[in-house]
């Protein structure tokens, strides 16, 4: 159903509009006038200031690999992130540990880990889904590169970002 | 209820409270089932016998209370009154009787299911992100379904090995096992290699292989199938790909003439596994491990990729309009008798149909397939290891036996007596003919997946599609008419062979224009008698019966010896080459 | 014509070309960003240089090295033609506005022609060429629309623009623009009458329609710069871009020059017809001293600025009109406040002039 708005019905003062107009002209003048004088608070300068060390513990910066305290990949390709990311940014290809490994009762490992950081939206589905807690969102938030192929991260760019993780379950370590 | 009236009679039983009819014979699990109230099992599964051990299928049973004149007590809704036993029953191990009450899911069946949850997971690992079997797990499903959410298990739990070799094929994980013995009475009572075991007592109890054996017999795969959890895993699948992600595409089999329907797994083009599907008529439940693992070819590195020609004197790429001319303009230089097709019972009905067309308007009188043939068991494996036999003894419907005019036509090319040879799918190589032999012919078709020797001689060279790349139909070896489906896109530029075929048919000024593999498959349906009133629909998923082996003539004792002399000279030269890389 | 004519000539087109008016276009562009970032609350370009005062060089370098892409359906001739002709008239124009008094007894205008405000509106209306014949030969939807939109909304605006202006001339007695700054320097500047016997009531009273006739005339200007509100040629949200959609590199640049230099010789023509040309009150003209005579042209071009920080604050003040708006404003009230404008002024006339 159409709903008609009533016009309103104007002065003459109203219908000559310059009021208005002059009105409008002086507000926008104020704003001109306080920034030239420096009255106006304006955004941070961002590559001069940095907020990087007020980022809160939950920003959702880039997706990245951890170790635990002993140095092990925790991430044993169980490609769950994978099917959960929502623009397919991750790519794995599962490998086996072999048996002379020191982490042989793990079994599994990605061979190869990407995220394709053109695709990656930050949603952090991947952090949560993860069972082994081997993916987390770290802080960094400037991701660059110069071509596509650049800024597809692999294994060891995604485990430099990551670094050590501590306080995360060590279940593996109860297995024979 | 209404009364029935059949052969076998028909039990009354009430299953949550609603009564259905049975047949006499009916395992209660089935009549659950059946009835909409899905029972939980581990170790029942309906092709293996019961023997209850993993009691997760446990549900209340009763039986009418009878009054003092031996007959039902009715209630007031004029129903019988059941008596409820007090204790829960296996419904596995029981058939239905008249009058049988059942509860799936009364209190003390949920307590009962949930309990032996939590059995079943004391001792299982939580490792379901290496476990292959994750997503198809049963131990996840019913845990999800019946199972309690946390644990209360705080000790140790028991150490198994784990990694555990059991045969070439089938790698073993003790600690995932839940003892269900599925694949204990499958290599009894399928494989009839009895290899499988449990041994040392209580938690400890573990799966092993008798000493000294292997599971290594042809069926060996199955058992992973079966297992409801990741304790039995493919050597061959293990850690390749997450199931879900798996996209199932409905097939069968074509390493033999058996056609065990199939479900091929594939992800982006990549064939990772197959499995069979159930299909009473063909393979019940199972396939054997040869067939299963027949699809790495299909990945070699040397596939043909591009149609080539020949032009001065070397094989050059060209577009597939280009190769198919000079197909075409090459065999046309030719006249019907010095012109011989040798097609492949590899190919399908439409391909070996469009192949008869193309005979026919070349005038071409020596046409046939390459027979193939290995050792068969009682089970599934077929002595014919051609999948559409069959569709070629119909379709190219000569006199003779197919495969026994081969030796003639190999004869006939060493003599020079044939000019243009076309062969569909085939090797060559195993004919017997020198490849010099080869290389003199004026004109030499290949179609094929894999290059060989003979390859390099070609005149034109048309890239095609192995068995997971098209669609089409065959004729297993009991007659059943079945389809193939297309799982991944062939690499490269590789065509559908029906579609090359249909081209060099019309290249040749043969016949009209059939634009999909149901329009051949409705021409077939119009000249061959056996698949009058069928379309490429109507086949389902299951197959249809169009061919009684019986009412077949026997093969003729000349055609039979001509057939053995093929696989003889076959046999012999691949024992004198190494084998294919 | 001798010789020393010749060479101040060329020497005044030139220095004006390229030492004012493009270098001015470059930096009007800066100052738009600038400007209408201070009044959003906002810092503009601010990287290039001491507070992005290097912007326009990077800017223009960045048009220079833009792919330059001509659409297939293109006609190709027209679609190269047209930002010729954008950017052409509105440089011409320049030609006979008196920029300063003198310099060294040299006039400072390129051209005192005695017709200077026809050859004016003669040649700034060619700039809708321009743009309709960019929206046209670029065979596409937006610009064909935008280049429509540009000839009716020009035709419109012209005839308010070419009636605003009679009664300047009507007190001025002469269509020489020189004649106009002469005037004003003599009898006080039209909009301001301070100069001169400002004792005389009537010419009070004369201020009155001036005013009038400055209003309709700059706002009649704005339509025909295409600026906002009268931007309808080039709405971006409705027409992405309007004519200038499917250009791209230094052709979409001079688009943008001449739509700069438009918007300049508009305030410069404002500036001479109303505000007094180069005259400030107490600053003696050229025949004083080569000083003077500088000082007068940085007064001319000071007031040019001020006109042109006018345009800025308005274009990001006001909303785009609503094409019938547009219509109704121009033909049914600038045109007729002109109309009735004329005849007010000339019965003023007899009495001031008496």
């Amino acid at each position: 159903m159409a709903i008609t708005v009533p016009r309103p019905n104007l002065s003459w003062r109203e219908r000559l509009y310059l009021p208005a107009i002059v009105a409008g002209l002086a507000i926008t003048f104020k704003h001109f006038k306080n920034m030239l004088l420096g009255r106006t608070k304006v955004t941070m300068q961002y590559p001069e200031q940095k907020w990087d060390a007020n980022l809160p513990d939950h920003y959702r910066g880039a997706p990245a690999l951890v170790r635990d305290a002993d140095g092990r990949v925790r991430c044993v390709a169980c490609q769950l992130c994978e099917f959960i990311c929502p623009p397919r940014a991750i790519k794995i290809i599962p490998g086996e540990i072999p048996s002379t490994d020191r982490f042989a009762k793990v079994e599994k490992y990605p061979d190869a880990f990407d995220i394709d950081m053109i695709r990656c939206i930050f949603c952090g589905m991947c952090e949560e889904v993860c069972p082994e807690q081997a993916i987390f969102l770290r802080k960094d938030y400037a991701i660059t590169g110069f071509t596509r192929a650049d800024m597809v991260h692999h294994k060891e760019k995604l485990l430099e970002i990551g670094g050590v993780m501590h306080g995360v379950v060590l279940k593996w370590n109860e297995k024979k | 209820m209404a009364e029935q009236v059949s052969s076998s009679p028909m039990f009354n039983v009430q299953i949550d409270g609603v009564w259905h009819q049975f047949p006499k014979g009916t395992r209660v699990i089935e009549a659950c089932e059946q009835a909409g109230s899905y029972v939980p099992r581990y170790c029942y599964h309906k092709k293996l016998s019961s023997p209850g051990n993993c009691r997760m299928c446990l549900i209340e049973m009763g039986f009418p209370k009878l009054g003092p004149d031996r007959k039902p007590e009715l209630g007031a809704d004029g129903k019988p009154i059941i008596n409820w036993m007090p204790r829960p029953q296996i419904s596995c191990a029981q058939d239905v009787a008249d009058g049988m009450g059942v509860r799936t899911n009364s209190p003390l069946v949920k307590e009962c299911q949930r309990g032996v949850m939590e059995f079943l997971l004391i001792n299982h690992p939580l490792d379901c992100p290496i476990c292959d079997q994750a997503g198809e797990c049963q131990l996840q499903e019913f845990s999800v379904d019946f199972g309690t959410s946390q644990s209360r298990f705080f000790e140790n739990k028991v150490k198994k090995p784990k990694n555990v070799v059991l045969g070439p094929r089938v790698t073993l994980d003790d600690e995932r096992c839940i003892l269900c013995s599925r694949c204990i009475r499958f290599c009894q009572e399928i494989a009839h290699d009895d290899v499988l075991g449990f041994v040392d007592r209580g938690s400890y109890t573990v799966l092993t292989a008798h000493p000294g054996k292997r599971l290594e017999n042809n069926y060996s795969l199955n058992t992973v199938d079966i297992c409801p959890v990741g304790a039995l895993t493919s050597t061959d699948f293990r850690f390749k790909m997450r199931v879900w992600f798996l996209k199932e595409t409905k097939s069968i089999c074509t390493s033999c003439a058996t056609g065990c329907n199939t479900i091929i797994g594939t992800r982006e083009d990549v064939i990772y596994r197959q499995t069979p599907r159930e299909n009473d008529h063909v393979n019940s439940c199972w396939m054997c491990d040869y067939g299963r693992l027949n699809f790495k070819f299909l990945e070699a590195e040397n596939r043909l990729l591009e149609p080539q020609i020949r032009s001065e004197g070397k094989l050059v790429p060209a577009d597939w309009p280009t190769a198919i001319t000079q197909a075409a303009l090459e065999l046309k230089q030719f006249s019907g008798p010095e012109i011989a097709i040798i097609a492949s019972g590899r190919m399908t009905n439409e391909e070996l149909w469009l192949t008869s067309q193309v005979a026919n308007s070349l005038g071409v009188q020596l046409i046939d397939v390459v027979p193939r043939r290995g050792p068969g068991d009682d089970i599934l494996l077929s002595k014919d290891r051609n999948p559409n036999t069959n569709g070629a003894r119909l379709i190219l419907g000569s006199a003779s036996e197919p495969g026994a005019k081969l030796m003639g036509i190999a004869d006939a090319v060493k003599s020079g007596q044939i000019k243009a040879l076309v062969i569909l799918k085939e090797n060559t190589m195993h004919l017997g003919i020198p490849v010099e032999q080869l290389a003199q012919l004026p004109v030499f078709i290949v179609m094929n997946i894999l290059p060989n020797d003979a390859t390099e001689k070609a005149t034109v060279v048309f890239p095609a599609c192995g068995f997971a790349e098209k669609r089409g139909s065959m004729v297993n070896g009991k007659g059943r008419l079945q389809r193939l489906n297309r799982a991944v896109r062939p690499p490269g530029n590789a065509r559908d062979d029906w579609e090359i075929l249909r081209d060099l048919l019309q290249a040749i000024g043969g016949g009209d224009s059939v634009s999909s593999v149901d329009d051949v498959f409705r021409r077939i349906s119009e000249t061959v008698p056996q698949f009058d009133g069928l379309t490429f629909a109507k086949i389902g998923e299951l197959g249809v019966h169009i061919l009684q082996m019986d009412e077949l003539p026997p093969t003729h004792p000349v055609d039979e010896e001509a057939i053995e002399q093929a696989i003889a000279v076959q046999a012999a030269r691949r024992a004198a080459r190494p084998a294919r890389s | 014509m001798d010789s020393l004519f010749i060479i101040t000539s060329l020497l005044k087109i030139l220095g004006i070309l390229f030492v004012v008016i493009l270098p001015m276009v470059s930096y009007a562009v800066y100052a738009e960003r600038r400007v209408s970032a201070f009044i959003q609350d906002r810092l503009g370009p601010n990287r290039v240089g001491p507070a992005g005062l290097f912007q326009p060089i990077a800017d223009m370098f960045k048009l220079l090295l833009k792919e330059d892409f001509t659409p297939r359906a293109a006609n190709t001739f027209y679609y190269w033609l047209a930002p010729c002709l954008a950017v052409m008239p509105a440089i011409i124009t320049i030609a006979v506005v008196p920029f300063g008094s003198t310099l060294f007894g040299v006039p400072m205008v390129i051209a005192d022609v005695n017709v200077g405000i026809l050859f004016v509106f003669a040649i700034a209306s060619l700039g809708v060429y321009g743009i309709v014949i960019g929206g046209w030969a670029s065979n596409s939807k937006y610009p064909f629309l935008g280049g429509i939109r540009s000839s009716a909304q020009m035709l419109s605006y012209e005839l308010s623009l070419g009636l605003a202006v009679v009664p300047v001339f009507l007190v001025v007695g002469s269509l020489r623009l020189t004649s106009v700054v002469r005037y004003q320097i003599e009898h006080g500047w039209f909009i301001a009458p301070f100069v001169g016997d400002w004792a005389n009531p009537w010419k009070w009273l004369l201020a009155i329609p001036m005013i009038i006739s400055f209003l309709v005339f700059m706002i009649a200007m704005f339509a025909e710069t295409n600026r906002l509100p009268f931007d309808l040629p080039e709405a971006e949200q409705e027409l992405a871009g309007g004519y200038n959609t499917e250009y791209s590199s230094m052709k979409f640049a001079l688009y943008f020059l001449g739509e700069y230099a438009a918007m300049i010789t508009g305030s410069a023509v404002i500036v001479t017809l109303f505000f007094g040309g180069w005259h400030f009150p107490g600053i003696p003209d050229g025949s004083h001293g080569w000083i003077f005579g500088l000082i007068n042209i940085a007064v001319f071009f000071a007031k040019v600025a001020v006109m042109i920080f006018f345009f800025m604050w308005v274009r990001w003040t006001f909303p785009r009109f609503r094409y019938d708006q547009l219509m109704r404003l121009g033909w049914l009230f600038f045109f007729e406040i002109a109309l009735v404008n004329i005849f007010l002024v000339a019965a003023i006339i007899p009495f001031y002039r008496s």
